[in-house]
């Protein structure tokens, strides 16, 4: 901003950009070019194309599902997040430094750990005999193990606790921002705690929020280790998809259809997001 | 934490009220903060319609007090009462009282029209009650053309309104105004003062000012209570407060004052006969009892000083090191034999331009009335 300001406009100096415009072009953009172009290949020397492998995918309601699978898985990993966060957050801004060192710690502490790790982690306590069903047993909570792994459900515990950092660290960044004014104000003025959550902190909250949400949507239906893992065979996502259509299958110009779909879902959802901020300021 | 409370019924006097300010009495109130006390014992009485300062350093327990009379912090010991009810129990936003921010506080993603509305809102007026109130209080702090834009296109005096406006609106029982001028330039400062002041008066609004500048408390205050330490050093006027500092605290801290170390001679008709350290011989009038022989400080301001040409036994011999015409005011810079500094402060006659330095001795205007404190208290 500052640098920009000092210079006319128009006459930014685009050789600074060069650089990394080049390598954006030949390692990013050209790739998806030609993923682009694959996915009308109609044979495997692309030879020839075709909208074949477009239609192959989405007339398949099978196909379909995966992707509203992927959409949704993102969804409501965003939700759960959310739901989780804003606790921890609140907490946060009402914290003496001491309490946020240690908040910000116990935040940061599964990004240590690779999510490799923290998957199979999560299948030592999600599984038949793991911490989770022991302790419902013990507590007579349920007769018999509950099934978590290969579930929409346990798949979403694990990813809610693995991408939870990505919520939470925009989100605390921000309302660590809020002048703690603001919220005495509100009271003052007659508002409950919760009316001063939803006019006050909540809205001011959001370009955070959005932040968190979009990082977390992108990585939810991109977790590619912790969908396979924790999802089994039985649960299949976008990536899994992909992954087994051009290292099994074979069929590239069918993976890149996937592929392209995955993209175009996720860039989607991220402009929902950014979307709902704008909504939302506004009103 | 806080005894139970008769809960009295406070529902008509609510609609009763506004004629006349609602008294706030602060009733032995003491708040710990880990193992130190921020407000010991404080009881305070104000009554209704008048506004009250509170004054002093930063970590006197001022700022502490504001947020017990709030609801923002549950006071260890002791009562808040506003007009005939205990609000100890009561959380912030059931105790109808308005607070005025030292950053304004105002909602940044909200428009002025909206700020103003918000506590109308959350007490449940209707849409039409709401706009018809939020113009009237535009009208009353005459920013009728703002309504519509954000708190940040607006400069610190306005911003300022806008937060005095949205505390006003919904008739609060108790004006709470929290270091409200401190981030304003020292001329917009005393309007809003004059603002602040002609609108607490018209809202006929008892009022609890918390600053630790002394002009800004003189100013507006009705009554000053002096805060050091958690406890109220003196409560009284602004004259009583700058005329009659009751400690030597109250004296340094109010106004600029000179001190000097003496000796009671003895006692002439209502004055002690004091010896300075510097050899004058001053008459001083005071409540307290001293003997002969005891060590005293005496304070004096600058304006109770005067230069002579000529040395007689009330005067002590100085050297003028420094004169500055303020306007109306030619301010002395005197230094004794002893090295100390010692400020007189004269009303400047038209023409008068500073004298030339050099020697020459320092006494008591005629009226002064200069204050004795014993040695020890310093």
């Amino acid at each position: 901003m500052a640098g920009a300001a000092k210079n006319e406009p128009g006459r930014v100096d685009w050789r600074l950009a060069a650089p990394l415009g080049f390598t954006y072009l030949a390692f990013f953009a050209a790739p998806l070019l030609i993923l682009l172009a694959m996915s009308f290949a109609a044979d495997d020397r692309f030879a020839s194309f075709s909208m074949d492998s477009w239609v192959k995918f989405w007339g398949d309601p099978f196909y379909r599902g995966v992707v509203y699978d992927t959409v949704r898985l993102g969804m409501v990993a965003v939700l759960a997040t959310s739901a989780l966060s804003y606790p921890i957050a609140l907490l946060f801004i009402a914290s003496g430094p001491l309490v946020r060192k240690l908040l910000i710690f116990i935040i940061l502490l599964p990004l240590l750990t690779s999510v490799v790790i923290r998957t199979f982690a999560w299948i030592v306590i999600l599984a038949r005999e793991g911490v989770v069903n022991q302790t419902l047993l013990a507590l007579g909570l349920t007769s018999a193990p509950l099934n978590l792994l290969q579930t929409e459900l346990g798949l979403v515990i694990a990813l809610t606790q693995i991408e939870m950092p990505l919520m939470l660290l925009p989100l605390v960044t921000v309302m660590q921002q809020i002048n703690p004014s603001l919220s005495d104000a509100s009271r003052a003025l007659g508002g409950s705690k919760w009316r001063t959550f939803f006019r006050v902190i909540l809205p001011l909250s959001l370009p955070g929020w959005i932040a968190g949400a979009t990082l977390v949507f992108a990585s939810a239906t991109t977790a590619f280790i912790s969908q396979t893992v924790i999802g089994g065979a039985r649960l299949v996502y976008l990536p899994s998809l992909i992954w087994q259509q051009s290292m099994v299958v074979f069929d590239w110009p069918f993976a890149a259809v996937a592929s392209v779909t995955l993209l175009v879902a996720v860039l989607s959802g991220v402009m929902l997001f950014s979307l709902l901020g704008r909504f939302a300021r506004t009103t | 934490m806080n005894q139970p409370l008769p809960v009295d019924q406070g529902a008509n006097a609510a609609i009763q009220r506004r004629s006349v300010g609602e008294p706030l009495t602060l009733d032995g109130i003491t708040h710990s903060y880990g193992d130190g006390l921020a407000v010991d014992d404080v009881t305070l009485q104000v009554a209704g319609g008048e506004l009250v300062a509170l004054l002093g350093p930063s970590g006197c327990g001022k700022s502490t007090l504001l947020r017990i009379v709030a609801g923002f912090l549950n006071q260890s010991q002791g009562h808040v009462k506003i007009g005939e009810r205990f609000v100890d129990s009561l959380p912030p936003n059931r105790r109808e009282v308005g607070i005025v921010f030292q950053n304004y506080a105002l909602f940044p993603h909200m428009t002025v029209a909206d700020n103003i509305a918000y506590g109308l809102d959350a007490r449940g007026d209707s849409r039409s009650d709401q706009r018809f109130r939020v113009e009237k209080m535009l009208k009353t702090v005459r920013m009728e053309d703002f309504g519509d834009r954000k708190p940040g296109q607006l400069s610190g005096g306005q911003q300022q309104r806008v937060a005095l406006a949205r505390a006003l609106a919904v008739q609060p029982r108790i004006l709470l105004l929290d270091e409200p001028f401190a981030a304003l330039d020292k001329n917009l400062r005393l309007d809003m003062q004059i603002e602040i002041k002609r609108l607490q008066r018209q809202f006929a609004l008892t009022a609890i000012l918390v600053t630790h500048d002394q002009e800004e408390a003189m100013a507006i205050a009705d009554r000053i209570a002096v805060m050091r330490k958690g406890r109220i050093e003196q409560l009284g006027t602004p004259v009583e407060i700058y005329d009659q500092p009751e400690t030597l605290f109250v004296n340094d801290f109010i106004g600029s004052s000179n001190r000097f170390e003496g000796e009671v001679l003895g006692r002439e008709a209502d004055r002690y006969v004091i010896r300075l350290d510097n050899g004058a011989i001053w008459h001083i009038a005071t409540s307290k009892t001293f003997s002969t022989g005891d060590a005293v400080l005496v304070t004096a301001r600058p304006e109770q000083l005067v230069l002579v040409d000529q040395p007689y036994d009330g005067a002590f011999a100085v050297e003028r090191t420094l004169s500055l015409p303020l306007g109306g005011t030619l301010i002395h810079d005197v230094e004794t034999p002893k090295g100390a500094t010692i400020k007189v402060a004269a009303p400047r006659r038209v023409g008068e331009a500073a004298p030339p330095l050099g020697p020459t001795h320092c006494a008591l205007t005629e009226n002064a009335a200069p204050i004795l404190f014993p040695k020890s208290a310093g």
